[in-house]
């Protein structure tokens, strides 16, 4: 079909305003679509591109405990290039100030592929470093070397050794996105190592074998390792580079990209009204030219090359705003993306064209073609329309279409589903309860002047679409409301359920003959002295003598499996656990031997009360029942243990310690002090990684508040679309009360009736829906009580009423200013 | 010459039209029209008069094809317009018929000049633009091209639907009250311009009015009552 017509026909609708409405619903969508879609493919670029620096290599093998010799050998063997890692978590001490680093032990060679970088001192420019450090000197990165306050050539304490500072650590490329890693890094030579003392039985060590060469050897020998891999060991290549940074990065591009969707959803809806209204004033133009004698067929390619094109339009224009809008959010999370990204490829436009289009043909066609169904009979008898059409029919395809493009969207079709259809529970309860609450407030009508009676009348009488209009405001409203109360009243709720003295400080690696001397520190420096328990590592083998086979088990009870888990001893109870099934160790048990497992691990891992698990523990095994389930506060911050056993059972093992405590701010001395007395030991300080976590968080809801600046501005649309959907029958209405001797201050009053209940109704439901929303994600998400926030009922119909204060203003005035003779008119 | 000649361009014959009607007990069949036979001659002007109800319109929407009678034929130059499906019909009024209503029917978003370009586009003539701003200029509203319908007077939008109608060179003029929704002298003025317009391009008029005055300015007058011809 030629182009022509319908490009003119466009210009001459978007001349008139007609079809902005819609442009813009279109723009915004396919803004919001692939402004996400944009910054997670330049995300998946950047960590294709940096795999192998990441890595450090072509491939690792970590594993939690040291490396046999005869692998290195292979690797040797082989024709492979290697090198080793060792890291851990200690303190470093530089006079008297001490912190906490992420302490990595390298041999020569490090890294394989990608460069280390380094400067002389801290904030000069830094160049690519020429091997690792030496024996004896440590780089510091530029957290730990401000921390500690040290600078080149400065001595480091570091366990029972003194290093020298040699230089600035800038960059490592395999330490991966800086919020992953949240100790800073003291890079050493693995020659030092011994030295330090700090590597004891049960203390957290972690092993790495890197390997790089040819393409071919590299492959064969990761064919070779793979089957050989023991418990405890894994392999990273270029295929699962990173797997924490890229199921974090993907959680996060997950929960924008929902947000994004929730934008689309609402554009869906002001596409509709605006395709509705576009239709109903293009009724008489169709049966027009119908009798000017146009065909069904050329009148549909007409009017859908006209909204293809404009389709086509506005999802570039919508292309371009989500580029620019994707550099916001690349700013927004520049935190934990930590590397610079690669241009986006095309294909995040594609994906919003094709979102764009979804809506349009989904939404804007049905009521379209409708108009094929107008009798050319209408030009002499206006009561002639087309036949009407039921909504599911209408739009029963373009929510299909709508569902599947959430389903991809989400990457999950669970999550989809559950995001759908709790959007569509909350839309027909919306509707319910505002269709309800409209005719109780246009049962009031009796009772109120004759400008009150007639506006509260109308709100019966335009059921249908006030009720659109209701869901629209109240949907906004929601969306509002949540990102302001609810989202600070879930913050506050779970910083509150820490209490002020709850332990911030973890001290583990406590060696057996080193608990007394704890002990007798803590008396000294006058702080109470905190609960030392014992810490055993063990290895789950079997369940009521059946082998535990790892395959059966995905992703973090796989992780829990595979590892070493850390089992404690203890005849009672810790105060802060309480017991949810069974009962405590009794004689019989102390004596006999049973397990006491923490609830939710043993839901997981499909224990049972009376289940028999066999344990290896330092090459030997043992056999127990479970006697009880136990219940703990996770959030208390205390030391918590999975797994217990009564003393018998674990004493003769090799075991460590862990203790926590509440440090008083005033007292920060403590932990330098402490340090000097005890090298080997690490203090971990957990308030920082709090922080750092919520540091992070911040970040992301940053970004998600930014995509929701979409959703709101595309339920502002929504809003004005449904207010256009009656403006031209109030207009007419307000023409006849004025014809008929009404004031213009009577007409006010009327439509002030009917919008002050439409706001009140709007405003109590996103109350309603907010504080919904926030119970869900409590007691989901934080798995905690959530209270309601009594200020939402007042703030929600407010926010109402002051949207539709706007609209009165805006609606009446269109409507007084036309002159009612104009308005009777056009009837 | 008075432009006549002796082959129907449009013939009605047995034309009927009976809708349901629902009441109290059912529905019972209302007749709008009953058994119409009426022939019009290529070039002559006809009004079909009668009062509010009796059937004027309908007859003019069967005449055109817009609507199916109950039984009874139309034939439009020759054509039986009722063995046509819809699309046939259209072809056949795009081809044959031009309209002029009381409520002039421009389309809002279009200009003057676009209303008349448009069955000239729908058509696919390159010449739209040309010729529609000729026949703008013919009915006077050379000044008034880039006008919106909402700025121009009834008479004014009433001469740009007569300009839309004759642009299209129709052999039948179909015209509904073209002057019910304007006032006397402005009206006089309209039925004048028909009538030029008319005589003009050769062209069949049949015009449904319940203005006797009118009436008798066409050659021969059909008086309905009840659905009936007179």
């Amino acid at each position: 079909m030629n182009l022509a017509l319908p490009l003119r026909m466009l210009a001459r609708d978007w001349r008139t305003g007609e079809l902005r409405i819609l442009a813009l619903a279109l723009v915004i969508a396919v803004a919001s679509v692939t402004s996400v879609a944009f910054f997670a493919d330049r995300v998946r670029q950047a960590l294709i591109r940096d795999a192998h620096q990441l890595l450090g290599a072509d491939l690792v093998l970590a594993a939690d405990h040291p490396w046999k010799t005869d692998l290195r050998d292979e690797i040797a063997r082989r024709g492979l290039r290697f090198a080793e890692s060792t890291t851990f978590i200690s303190m470093a001490r530089h006079g008297a100030a001490a912190q906490l680093a992420g302490v990595k032990a390298v041999s020569d060679g490090y890294p394989l592929r990608g460069r280390l970088r380094t400067a002389p001192a801290l904030n000069v420019p830094d160049a690519p470093a020429d091997g690792v450090p030496r024996s004896g000197s440590v780089w510091l990165d530029e957290r730990l070397a401000a921390a500690l306050g040290a600078k080149a050539d400065d001595p480091i304490e570091l366990g029972e050794a003194t290093l020298r500072v040699a230089a600035i650590l800038t960059l490592e490329p395999d330490r991966g996105a800086s919020f992953f890693n949240i100790a800073p890094r003291l890079l050493m030579h693995r020659d030092d190592l011994a030295r330090t003392g700090l590597i004891q039985p049960g203390s957290r060590v972690w092993y790495s074998l890197l390997a790089a060469g040819e393409r071919d050897a590299v492959d064969a020998f990761e064919a070779w390792v793979k089957p050989r891999l023991g418990r405890g060991e894994s392999l990273q290549s270029l295929a699962n580079a990173r797997p924490e940074i890229r199921a974090g990065l993907e959680r996060a591009q997950k929960f924008i990209g929902l947000t994004a969707l929730l934008a689309v959803i609402l554009a869906a809806v002001a596409v509709s009204l605006a395709t509705r209204r576009y239709t109903r004033r293009h009724l008489d133009g169709y049966a027009v030219m119908r009798c000017m004698g146009a065909t069904q067929r050329q009148l549909t390619g007409l009017f859908a090359g006209e909204f293809v094109a404009l389709g086509v339009a506005a999802c570039a224009l919508g292309c371009l705003a989500g580029y620019a809008a994707q550099l916001v959010i690349s700013w927004l999370v520049s935190g934990i993306v930590a590397a610079a990204l690669p241009q986006p490829s095309a294909l995040p436009a594609a994906q919003g064209f094709l979102t764009g289009m979804t809506l349009l043909l989904g939404f804007a066609l049905p009521p379209l073609l409708q108009l094929k169904n107008v009798p050319a009979l209408r030009v002499i008898r206006r009561d002639v329309g087309p036949p009407k059409q039921s909504a599911i029919f209408a739009y029963g395809l373009g929510a299909a279409a709508l569902a599947a493009l959430l389903v991809w969207q989400a990457g999950d079709t669970k999550l989809g589903l559950i995001v759908l259809g709790g959007f569509a529970g909350g839309l027909a309860a919306f509707a319910l309860v505002g269709f309800g609450l409209l005719h109780a407030a246009a049962a009031l009508a009796g009772v109120a002047s004759v400008s009150w009676r007639y506006g509260l009348a109308s709100l019966r009488r335009r059921a249908r679409t006030n009720t659109v209009q209701i869901i629209a405001l109240s949907l906004g409203l929601t969306a509002i409301l949540l990102l302001t109360f609810t989202r600070a009243d879930l913050l506050e709720t779970w910083r509150a359920k820490t209490p002020a003295d709850a332990p911030n400080r973890f001290i583990v690696n406590i060696q057996p003959d080193q608990r007394e001397p704890v002990g007798e520190f803590f008396a000294a420096s006058r702080l109470p002295a905190p609960t030392i328990y014992p810490m055993v590592r063990g290895r789950y083998v079997a369940l009521n003598g059946r082998p535990v086979d790892v395959e059966e088990f995905k992703d973090r009870e796989r992780r829990l499996v595979e590892r070493e888990f850390n089992l404690s001893f203890m005849a009672r109870l810790p105060a802060h656990n309480a017991v949810a099934a069974g009962t405590w160790f009794g004689p019989r048990e102390l004596e006999s031997g049973a397990l006491s497992v923490e609830e939710g691990i043993a839901k997981s891992l499909g224990w049972k009360l009376g289940d028999r698990l066999t344990w290896q523990v330092a090459g030997r095994e043992f056999t127990a029942p479970i006697t009880s389930l136990r219940r703990l506060d996770w959030d208390s911050m205390q030391v918590n243990f999975f797994v217990i056993t009564p003393p018998r059972l674990l004493e003769g093992f090799p075991a460590s310690y862990i203790t926590s405590f509440h440090l008083p701010e005033a007292e920060a001395g403590f932990v330098s002090r402490f340090a000097q007395r005890f090298p080997n030991l690490t203090v971990i300080d957990t308030s920082a990684i709090l922080r750092q976590v919520q540091a992070m968080m911040d970040q992301v809801i940053r970004a998600v508040q930014f995509v929701f600046l979409f959703a709101i501005g595309a339920g502002v649309l929504v809003l004005y679309a449904a207010l256009l959907a009656t403006q031209d029958e109030r207009v007419h209405e307000a023409a006849v009360m004025r014809a008929l001797g009404a004031s213009r201050g009577q007409v006010l009053a009327a439509q002030r009736a009917e919008f002050l209940a439409l706001g009140l109704i709007a405003g109590a439901l996103a109350a309603v829906g907010a504080t919904a929303i926030g119970f869900a994600i409590a007691s989901q998400v934080f798995q905690f009580a959530y209270h309601v926030n009594h200020w939402v009922w007042l703030a929600g119909p407010a926010a109402g009423l002051a949207c539709v204060a706007l609209n009165v203003w805006a609606g009446a005035r269109a409507a007084l200013n036309h002159p009612p003779i104009a308005a009777l008119r056009e009837a | 010459m008075d432009g006549r000649n002796e082959k129907p361009i449009v013939k009605a014959a047995g034309l009927s039209k009976i809708v349901p009607l629902a009441g109290n007990g059912g529905t019972s069949p209302l007749a709008i029209l009953q058994d119409i036979d009426l022939a019009v001659m290529s070039g002559e002007a006809v009004a079909v008069v009668g009062a509010s109800g009796s059937g004027k319109s309908t007859l003019l929407g069967l005449l055109a094809g817009l609507d199916t009678p109950t039984s009874g034929s139309v034939e439009l130059d020759g054509i039986a317009l009722f063995g046509l499906d819809e699309d046939g019909r259209a072809s056949l009024r795009k081809r044959l018929v031009g309209f002029v209503f009381q409520s002039f029917q421009l389309l809002p978003p279009l200009n003057a000049l676009e209303n008349v370009m448009l069955p000239l586009e729908l058509g696919g003539d390159p010449e739209a633009g040309r010729k529609a701003r000729d026949m703008l200029e013919r009915v006077g509203l050379a000044e008034r091209l880039r006008h919106y319908p909402k700025t121009l007077s009834g008479g004014e939008q009433q001469r740009v639907a007569l300009a839309r109608a004759f642009v299209m060179r129709p052999k039948l003029l179909l015209a509904d009250e073209p002057t019910g929704n304007l006032d006397a002298g402005t009206g006089a003025g309209i039925i004048d311009l028909i009538f030029e317009l008319n005589a003009e391009h050769g062209t069949t008029l049949v015009l449904v009015t319940h203005d006797e005055a009118l009436a008798s300015r066409c050659g021969r007058t059909v008086r309905l009552a009840a659905g009936k011809i007179q």
